[in-house]
């Protein structure tokens, strides 16, 4: 059966938002599939770039816009906030520790751990150019710079693509 | 039922039983079975779901006296 490992069936995620539950969601489901034994790539774009920059130092952005776009969205794992009942932080604050007190992985662990299992993460340059947001300011999980056309070559291949 | 292997998810959460369910599998041989102890409901109908996508028999789903649920999954390849 070990040749027919190539012909994996495939999962493709656009993740269009920053929101700290539908990223969850994201990469609940890209774990899953990946132990399920699908190939799978998440491909950030927009707000979903915050779910992908490095929660250390700054973003080096060129620019006086961009420099304090990228001060005021600083973005991060760790930084992100829910889409509902926020409270200025408090919501958040508090799903985090339900989420705690319920043995679930942060979300900064499920981005390891879906690294682990192989899941492909691929950060937009448009919008990494838009908002000025250069290659650095990614974590290391994140190995490919890419446009529309690799997401669609992607999603074209595979069995279930979602747009979140 | 027997298993060769247990894995204790007690107190964790979906998608966490699956993905180390899947992980551990790997260490086993074919005709293996490996028995998962989990406590969310939702196993009873994701981990079959598992077993048909990656081709690994579910032999049955025990429920004991204290709410925790016994899931034996075989290696079949």
């Amino acid at each position: 059966m070990s040749e027919q490992a190539a012909l994996k069936e495939k999962m493709t995620l656009a993740i269009c938002s920053g929101d700290l539950d539908k990223a969850l969601a994201a990469f609940m489901l890209a774990t899953t599939a990946a132990s399920m034994g699908m190939e799978v790539s998440m491909f950030f774009t927009f707000w979903g770039l915050n779910v992908i920059k490095k929660n250390e130092g700054s973003i080096k952005s060129k620019g006086l816009i961009r420099k304090m776009f990228n001060v005021i969205n600083r973005g991060g794992s760790k930084r992100l906030t829910i889409s509902k009942y926020n409270f200025g932080g408090f919501g958040t604050f508090m799903i985090k520790r339900l989420m705690k007190e319920m043995n679930m992985p942060s979300l900064d662990e499920f981005i390891v751990m879906a690294h682990e299992m192989g899941v492909k993460m691929i950060a937009c340059t448009t919008t990494c150019g838009i908002m000025g947001v250069p290659e650095d300011s990614f974590r290391p999980e994140v190995t490919t710079l890419a446009g529309a056309a690799t997401f669609l070559g992607d999603a074209r291949e595979s069995k279930i693509t979602l747009f979140i | 039922m027997k298993a060769d292997v247990s894995i204790d998810c007690v107190g964790l959460y979906c998608p966490m039983p699956i993905v180390k369910t899947a992980s551990k599998i790997k260490e086993l041989e074919p005709g293996q079975v490996l028995e998962v102890v989990a406590d969310d409901k939702g196993i009873k109908q994701d981990m079959p779901a598992w077993c048909k996508a990656t081709g690994n028999e579910c032999l049955g789903i025990e429920e004991d006296k204290n709410g925790e649920i016994h899931v034996f999954v075989k290696k079949t390849k």
